[in-house]
């Protein structure tokens, strides 16, 4: 088909010729002037494309910040400080949900960093070649579930769950030693700080998984070899090669996870307990920057009520872009050097 | 026989690492079946013909979901028909005339925020710029907030796959006479074809799911409407909306609805993946 195109093009310049030589040159000047149009029409669509998603990120930032003056003109840097959500006396800081947002994400990351790189390990170095794609799709599947049902599974089937077993049996545990107490204290909910953490850690495990296995995968394996070479276990080539080799690439994978997790909205909302407080045990209800939005916009009433809203958006949007940055910068060095 | 015992602590602690990612590699498979399973056991129990031909029920009585599986499908349609052009257009421009350009280098960090970026801020977004001019919700709103979230995921895709388009191909159409934009239209376009269709199959199934964006966009809309102009029922946002209703029916509901978009998503990206990995192969 490629061919046949080019032929085309051969021909129209072929058949130009063959007529008398005025009109071939006529022709011939209309026809490149005409592709010399569409030419440079194509070049400045595609720029003014190219240029478009740039404005897009601009038009964002300061529609979040305009939408965000009236709030942060009445409170100030109080907005970040304070724990007052009271929608009736138009009183409102971020604070809670800030914790919460971090709370939750941390949880995640603790568990998800060691397993997301223990599968990597278990793909990269022990799985038989031919399981390696089917258990690394099946991982990966995991990010292509929608957040819904992270959300509507969370709340019908794992919080009850966690109610009935893992949380009472922290309570007991824990019960008595002095700092973990207020870590664990009161009745199981279920729903809550902790739950939250533990469904986002399952939601960003296949992010950290599938960049850890790229840059496992792109340490040169005479390196490897070398250690096996020498004597070092499975562990210890991991440990001491691969790691420090893919370092910058895990971080920026890890870092990638964390983006997810502080963004992440429908999924939180299900299983937080939407409560407008800071609570120092983990078991309780919270909130989380995204979840208040989602769950109060639509009935905030009010310029400030809305405007707090849109700058606890503006908060979380400067949170992520940070996070967001530090690891697309990770993930940039990391493929300089693979080349 | 220090050394021995030394050798013996190093081959055991080998052995428990490796156990441990034995074990993490069946939590994450297990909690994959796990959440399928329940998906698949909770809503096979109510799913009939019903839910495809009736509208959504007051609480109480029957009824399906075919106003949400219409108003879904009519939304993210009309996001990636608006998305994807200019998608693939940015990413033309990022691999074929600007390669090396310092724009591309900021487009593609910008573009890569957005890829990431929460999409309940796209969300926001779109109700200041769209929503409160106009003055009310609509389902317009919600395709556009979907079609914020298509461009990023398209861009990346048409970049990636035009830069492995050989080089050869471009040095000898070039050579043939052809105008550039008809080299990247015949020749690029063509040889990247099938790895563009997986960004938008890919663009697809991550809208497809999305719900903050269309929560305070499209809102919801209990009655039939395929007005663009009105707010527009969709599936995400009817199982948020049932899921936290204490009553029975509407739940069960929301169990059905969750599988029809988990499964429709995922037959998406398999089907995406078998493209590229087709495409590995030839």
């Amino acid at each position: 088909m490629q061919a046949d195109r080019g032929r085309a093009v051969a021909d129209l310049v072929l058949t130009d010729t063959s007529t008398s030589s005025h009109q071939a040159w006529v022709s011939r000047a209309k026809a490149l002037s005409r592709l010399q149009i569409s030419d440079k029409a194509f070049f400045q669509l595609t720029r003014g494309a190219a240029i478009f998603v740039l404005v897009l990120l601009g038009a964002i930032i300061v529609s979040l910040i305009i939408g965000a003056v009236p709030a942060l003109q009445k409170f100030g840097f109080g907005f970040l400080v304070s724990e007052r959500w009271n929608p009736v006396t138009e009183n409102f800081g971020a604070l809670a949900p800030i914790y919460g947002t971090v709370v939750t994400s941390l949880i995640a990351m603790i568990i998800a960093v060691p397993l997301g790189l223990l599968i990597t390990l278990f793909l990269t170095e022990i799985c038989p070649t031919w399981l390696r794609s089917p258990i690394g799709i099946a991982i990966e599947l995991l990010a292509g579930i929608p957040s819904i049902i992270y959300g509507i599974w969370g709340l019908f089937v794992f919080a009850p769950f966690l109610q009935r077993t893992l949380q009472p049996f922290l309570i007991s545990v824990f019960g008595e030693i002095p700092v973990l107490s207020t870590l664990f204290a009161g009745p199981p909910y279920g729903i809550g700080v902790l739950t939250s953490g533990l469904i986002l850690a399952i939601m960003v495990l296949p992010f950290i998984t599938s960049i850890s296995r790229d840059v496992f995968e792109a340490v040169p394996p005479m390196l490897k070899e070398a250690a096996y070479g020498l004597g070092f276990t499975t562990w210890e080539v991991v440990r001491y090669v691969v790691l420090p080799y893919a370092r910058v690439g895990v971080i920026g994978g890890v870092m990638l996870g964390l983006g997810r997790a502080l963004g992440e909205t429908m999924a939180v909302t299900f299983v937080i307990g939407n409560a407008h407080k800071v609570s120092s045990s983990l078991l309780a209800p919270g909130t989380t920057i995204s979840a208040t939005i989602a769950n109060e916009f639509t009935e905030a009433v009010g310029d400030i009520y809305t405007s707090s809203l849109i700058a606890l958006g503006l908060l979380l949007f400067c949170i992520t872009f940070i996070v967001l940055a530090i690891a697309r910068y990770m993930l940039m060095r990391i493929e300089r050097r693979i080349g | 026989m220090a050394l021995t015992g030394l050798y013996a602590r190093r081959r055991r602690r080998n052995g428990i690492i490796l156990t441990l990612s034995l074990v993490a590699t069946f939590i994450g498979l297990g909690w994959l079946g796990l959440i399928l399973g329940t998906l698949i056991w909770e809503s096979f129990r109510s799913v009939s013909l019903q839910v495809f031909t009736e509208m959504t029920p007051p609480p109480g009585s029957a009824g399906g979901l075919l106003n949400p599986i219409v108003g879904s499908l009519i939304m993210t349609v009309l996001g990636v028909v608006i998305g994807t052009p200019l998608g693939i257009l940015a990413g033309t421009y990022m691999a074929e005339y600007g390669r090396y350009s310092p724009v591309t280098k900021v487009v593609r960090f910008i573009n890569d925020i957005l890829l990431s970026a929460p999409s309940i801020i796209i969300g926001l977004f779109i109700y200041e710029v769209v929503v409160a001019p106009m003055g009310h919700f609509s389902g317009l709103a919600g395709s556009l907030a979907l079609s914020v979230l298509v461009i990023p995921v398209v861009v990346r895709t048409t970049e990636d796959m035009l830069m492995l388009v050989p080089k050869e191909l471009r040095e000898a159409s070039t050579a043939l006479g052809m105008p550039r934009a008809k080299m990247i239209w015949d020749v690029c376009y063509r040889a990247a074809r099938a790895g563009m269709i997986t960004g938008v199959l890919l663009a697809i199934a991550r809208v497809s799911g999305e719900t903050a964006p269309l929560l305070f966009t499209a809102l919801n809309n209990q009655f039939f409407s395929t007005n663009l102009n009105a707010p527009m029922s969709s599936l995400p946002a009817v199982i948020f909306q049932f899921a936290l209703s204490p009553y029975a029916d509407w739940q069960r509901l929301a169990w059905v609805g969750a599988m029809i978009i988990t499964f429709a998503v995922l037959a998406l990206s398999i089907l995406a993946r078998t493209l590229i990995a087709q495409r590995k192969q030839s």
